[in-house]
């Protein structure tokens, strides 16, 4: 099999006892990437960079004691800033924007030795479910079962598609409502948002500031792991980055869950649910009993606002985030006409260099924090948020050590199948993850079976604040019980 | 109470977007029905509820108010669409 291929603790191990080199490595995945220009993932490509960065690692492999990332090739979410590099949002508002710095996570990935093959496409300002709102074009799924292309879920879509395909070992991926568990379940790979203040949000272009979390996406449960240790940690340019010990969350995969109590929350077993998002549901609880947890029925009453309550909270913040894209410091400046002020280089930078996803957003934000509509929506939803969070936190309380969900309601759906459908339908595909954001718990999506289609599906669990490890060990135990190994058959 | 174009073109306004005269009757239409599935958070009872400002319960890090970091003029200004003198350009704003 062909470097590209192997997991990160897999080409961890090959490279510390050097059968094989970071260049080689690389170059594997380098090509990979090269013959993949349909899946529109990499959207910007670094192979000099990372060429640079491979000789760098091998250097510090040959010396010994290297971290666990030292020579792993990495795609990053084009969310990331990444200094001298395009680092657009998949925004045309941020069209030849190169920061002048790097961010927290790339950085720290980097002084762990990773290597960056490039940036990856994703929903315009992580603003949607499907990798259709970007600047760059459609992200295509690897997965195909039929002539039509599938999308990889958003926003972290090309994430999702380039891990999927083997373009890279991980990606970095970021998640506001489920921008990250979304596309893994929908390419078959496993995808973690942990606990808010986890990870640095410095340097990550911002959607919503309080739901927003970096996270990696990666082959199977252990890679997740590695790579999220790798991230993870206290970061003084991040006022909401928590300053905890990171553990050694690898460590934390025993495999053994006996005695855990695993939640089944039955407001989640939504009206209309398929036969076989249940059987799924099902089976993996089935399966985490056999491992020797406690399956309990348990109750999170205020689920079924969790989704109006995000799209006042995310919008509200949106709108107020992205002002400060306006032509005067960085990206975009609309052409003016003779005559125009400052107001109208305002309107038409905006007008057009937002996308009309982003635009309707910061609209919808702008009204529900407006003068008379502040009470009503924006108070209203954060005192909703607030009960939300009490429901997990009273399951919790009651001993409940991860809670057991599907990821999604559907498996990939076509490339503009909701093209015509109303916004709402769009947002139905974060109604399993969102109250992970509002509640800023731990989430994972672990890939479980493929469905009638033959598409990937997943389940998600969700910890205990800060119990990323425990919340792993869990995955992993699902991940082992049911041996999802399907790869999605190259057509591209 | 629903959106109308009249409201439409005030929330454009407000949020520095040109929305051009024929588009403002579908905008309305789509905020209206992001707004009315909004709606739902009224059946919710948040009697004595204390509206969320932080999802994790760690007090916030405070530092010295001292200044950091600084003298990277050309480093802001490397990305700016239109600047001069070093100064940020914009059209002109006092007529």
């Amino acid at each position: 099999m062909s470097a590209n291929t192997w997991t990160i603790a897999t080409a961890r191990d090959a490279l510390r006892k050097g059968e094989i080199s970071a260049v080689d490595l690389t170059m594997s995945c380098l090509t990979a990437i090269d013959a993949a220009d349909e899946l529109g993932a990499f959207v910007h490509k670094t192979p000099d960079i990372a060429l640079d960065q491979a000789r760098a690692a091998d250097a510090r492999l040959k010396v010994g004691a290297a971290p666990d990332l030292c020579g792993i090739p990495l795609g990053i979410k084009d969310l990331f800033c990444t200094k001298g590099l395009p680092s657009q949002a998949a925004s045309n508002i941020l069209r030849g924007f190169k920061p002048e710095y790097e961010s927290t996570v790339t950085t720290k990935l980097f002084e762990a030795g990773a290597v960056m093959l490039g940036k990856l496409n994703m929903d315009e300002f992580a603003m949607g479910s499907s990798n259709e709102t970007s600047c760059y074009g459609n992200a295509v799924n690897p997965w195909k079962v039929d002539e039509r292309k599938l999308t990889p879920g958003g926003s972290s879509g090309g994430s999702a598609a380039a891990v999927a395909a083997d373009l890279c070992l991980g990606a970095t991926g970021t998640d506001t409502g489920g921008s990250i568990r979304q596309p893994a379940a929908f390419t078959g790979i496993v995808g973690i948002k942990p606990t808010y203040g986890r990870v640095s949000r410095w340097g990550v272009v911002a959607f919503a500031s309080s739901l927003d979390q970096a996270g990696p996406m990666t082959k199977d449960v252990r890679d997740a792991a590695i790579f999220l240790a790798a991230m993870s940690g206290h970061d003084p340019k991040d006022s909401t980055s928590a300053d905890l010990t990171v553990p050694d969350f690898e460590a934390a995969l025993t495999g053994d869950i006996r005695g855990k109590k695993v939640g089944i929350p039955k407001e989640y077993r939504m009206d209309g649910m398929s036969a076989e998002i249940e059987a799924l549901w099902n089976k993996g609880a089935d399966m985490l009993r056999d491992a020797g947890a406690e399956i309990i029925d348990i109750s999170l009453p205020h689920t079924k606002y969790a989704l109006p309550a995000y799209y006042v909270i995310a919008p509200a913040e949106a709108s107020s985030n992205l002002a400060r894209y306006d032509g005067v410091r960085y990206g975009h400046r609309a052409a003016l006409s003779v005559g125009d002020g400052i107001t109208e280089m305002y309107e038409k930078t905006r007008a057009e260099g937002f996308g009309p996803e982003v635009q309707r957003r910061i609209m919808v934000g702008t009204y529900v924090l407006s003068a008379g509509f502040y009470d009503a929506y924006y108070n209203r939803a954060r005192k909703v948020r607030t009960l939300i969070k009490r429901d997990f936190d009273l399951a919790f309380k009651a001993g409940v050590d991860a809670i057991l969900t599907p990821t999604t309601p559907n498996s990939a759906f076509g490339l503009g199948e909701m093209a015509s459908v109303d916004p709402i339908e769009m947002y139905l595909n974060d109604v399993f993850t969102v109250t992970v954001n509002l509640a800023g718990l731990p989430g994972i999506s672990v890939p479980i079976s493929l469905d009638a289609k033959g598409l990937p599906m997943g389940l998600q669990l969700i910890g205990r604040p800060w119990e990323e490890g425990d919340l792993l060990n869990h995955a992993y135990v699902l991940e082992r019980a049911m041996g999802f190994v399907a790869k999605p058959e190259k057509w591209w | 109470m629903s959106i109308d174009i009249e409201t439409a073109r005030r929330v454009a306004k407000l949020a520095c977007i040109r929305v051009e005269e024929p588009d403002l009757q579908k905008l309305a239409e789509q905020l209206n029905d992001i707004v009315s599935f909004m709606k739902q958070l009224n059946e919710v009872d948040v009697t004595g509820i204390e509206p969320m400002t932080s999802v994790t319960p760690i007090q916030l890090k405070r530092r010295a108010d001292v200044v950091t970091d600084g003298s990277v003029q050309t480093q802001i200004l490397k990305n700016a669409p239109d600047a001069r003198e070093g100064f940020f350009a914009v059209p002109k704003v006092v007529e």
